[in-house]
């Protein structure tokens, strides 16, 4: 018998448990698959980007980020807030300064200031948005961490598991399934993201950056020893395991315009993945008398894992029972 | 009234349901605006089993207005013919938006796949909307095909660019005075709604204008209000336009005219 079972090991199941954790309550986490791959999370881009996602999201979402973005360095190491950079190509010079009307938190650079920032990118573009209080994570490699952290707190984990939430062995539960909680949500839906992994030799980028286009919005996020993710492709769909030629056309394509360095870079990976959605795109915490839900992060579950994690730990000590929308006004 | 294939709305605006930041958007935009007619696309959402945009498209289903689906993404007439036959499963309707593009930069429709497909669909007792070009003679055969709708491009899908070709948008309309008109795609700003609007255009479908403005519910409702100013002016009868001044006061003849006696 634990104080608390978690089921789902996305990045919302394992930061909650190791919070649960550093609290003073036994956990453990359960989950259907038997790796992490199975998470949206896994084929992620891993950046931390309240302030970009405002464009369009609204407060909640911003909100809980930038609170996640404080959080997220005590609680696993390699995490980087090294900005974002937002730049647009020549043929769309609009959207950038739609964009900057959009969003907070940015200063305007020039092409001097861009190439100081990624010297890789100096002569293409004229200018750019810099976000400098944003960050970004591996998520695999942040998978690890949380897991060995969760480990040194005797944390169990239960992988490859089919049951009942109802007879957990456990004093409350934690239901933050994702795609899989469609029995209790039923507005719930997928939106599929497709995504590539490359690895460049001639390009190097300190820091995530979003290519603004009419058609293919693109972000490029650098990993260690030259690889980079590249996505993402946003449809509604709720098969999330197929990469289509045309999304993979496009992801490529838009990677080679954003540098043409890419041309010569290896693709090691293509990945499809469903984001478990509410109807407003917006995350929601629904409290029952033993069973705690959370679903519907979207694109943003590294982004607000944190943020929502304390208040549902929170909201587990109160032993709260009612359905309330993870805002930071309930802190 | 406005009425397609036998169905009338009050409403003038369509919407398309794409690229809005969530479904709950297009909801408030559908409630603000009072639209009664959304368009929903199948094609992409549709890889990996038939059934794959199904969460999606019952949000709009919820919507409970009625449902416009398109064949947007379709580049050839039997891709788009497949997607209309789709559509037609997945909505319960004989109504579908026909789009065959022949261009990846500007996409401007192919007229010789629309053509194409509309004669095949409206054999099969479908109801086709086609998203066309300006072009007259075009729209004859789109007719003699069995459409009894055209939607005319303003300027090409997502620009903002605006009525492009008044002369030929004006002619279309006088041309073809018996047909609905829909003016479907490159409309930026409500002023350009109710411009066509007052040249006599029964409708205008709007999606990129709404969906990524800073506000889509806002922005619906003031293309609503500017749809209607432009058919109230069409309807009112519109002054004509002359070289010379003339005052809106006579002057002549007043006590405090310099020509006074």
């Amino acid at each position: 018998m634990v104080d608390l079972a978690v089921v789902g090991a996305g990045p919302m199941g394992l930061v909650t448990a190791l919070m649960a954790a550093r609290a003073g309550l036994k956990v453990a986490i359960y989950e259907r698959a038997d790796d992490f791959s199975a998470s949206a999370g896994w084929k992620a881009g891993g950046m931390l980007a309240p302030e970009c996602e405002g464009e369009t999201s609204d407060g909640t979402v911003v909100e809980l980020g930038r609170r996640s973005i404080e959080l997220w360095p005590t609680l696993v190491e390699g995490v980087k807030v090294d900005g974002t950079l937002v730049i647009a190509g020549r043929r769309d010079p609009g959207m950038l300064d739609k964009f900057a009307d959009q969003t907070e938190g940015f200063e305007r650079v020039d092409s001097d200031q861009l190439a100081e920032l990624e010297p890789a990118l100096s002569g293409h573009y004229a200018r750019g948005l810099y976000y400098k209080n944003e960050g970004h994570l591996d998520p695999r490699v942040t998978f690890t961490r949380l897991k060995k952290a969760l480990d040194h707190l005797k944390v169990k984990f239960h992988f490859g598991w089919v049951g009942v939430l109802d007879s957990l062995p456990a004093g409350r539960v934690v239901d933050s399934r994702g795609m899989g909680a469609r029995d209790r949500f039923k507005e719930l839906r997928g939106v599929k993201g497709e995504m590539a992994l490359i690895r460049s030799h001639d390009v190097s980028l300190n820091r995530p950056v979003r290519l603004l286009h009419h058609r293919h919005p693109l972000y490029v996020v650098p990993r260690a020893n030259g690889v980079f993710m590249i996505g993402a492709t946003t449809v509604e769909s709720d098969r999330g395991d197929v990469v289509t030629l045309r999304s993979a056309g496009e992801l490529l394509t838009q990677a080679y315009a954003l540098h043409p360095g890419f041309a010569e870079a290896e693709v090691l990976e293509f990945n499809a993945g469903l984001r478990p959605a509410l109807p407003d795109n917006n995350p929601v915490i629904s409290v029952g008398e033993r069973i705690v839900a959370v679903n519907g992060l979207y694109r943003h579950g590294w982004l607000l894992a944190p943020g929502i994690a304390e208040d549902l730990v929170r909201v587990i000590y109160m032993q709260a029972t009612k359905v309330i929308h993870a805002r930071p006004s309930q802190r | 009234m406005l009425t397609f294939y036998g169905k009338s709305f009050e409403s003038r605006l369509m919407l398309g349901t794409a690229r809005y930041p969530s479904p709950e958007h297009v909801r408030n935009a559908v409630l603000k605006s009072g639209a009664e007619i959304v368009t929903v696309s199948l094609r992409r959402e549709s890889v990996g089993g038939d059934k794959a945009g199904h969460a999606f498209w019952e949000l709009i289903k919820a919507l409970e207005v009625t449902v416009l689906p398109n064949t947007a993404g379709c580049h050839t007439a039997r891709e788009a013919i497949k997607t209309a036959e789709m559509a037609r499963e997945v909505f319960g309707t004989p109504w579908i938006k026909l789009e065959v593009i022949g261009d990846n930069e500007t996409l401007q429709p192919d007229v010789f796949g629309l053509l194409e497909a509309a004669r095949e669909l409206s054999a099969q007792g479908f109801e086709v909307f086609p998203y066309t070009t300006d072009d007259q003679v075009v729209a004859g055969r789109l007719i003699e095909a069995g459409c009894r709708v055209l939607m005319p491009w303003g300027a090409p899908i997502g620009t903002g660019k605006g009525l492009n070709n008044p002369f030929a948008l004006k002619l279309l309309r006088q041309t073809f005075p018996e047909i609905p008109l829909v003016v479907d795609a490159g409309i930026g700003a409500p002023s350009q709604a109710a411009q066509a609007m007052e040249w006599g255009y029964d409708a205008i479908l709007l999606n990129t204008a709404v969906a990524t403005a800073g506000d889509p519910p806002a922005m619906a409702e003031a293309f609503a209000l500017a749809i209607r100013a432009g058919r109230t002016a069409f309807l009112s009868g519109l002054m004509t336009e002359t070289d010379l001044a003339v005052p809106s006061t006579p002057v002549f003849g007043t006590p405090f005219s310099p020509f006074a006696g």
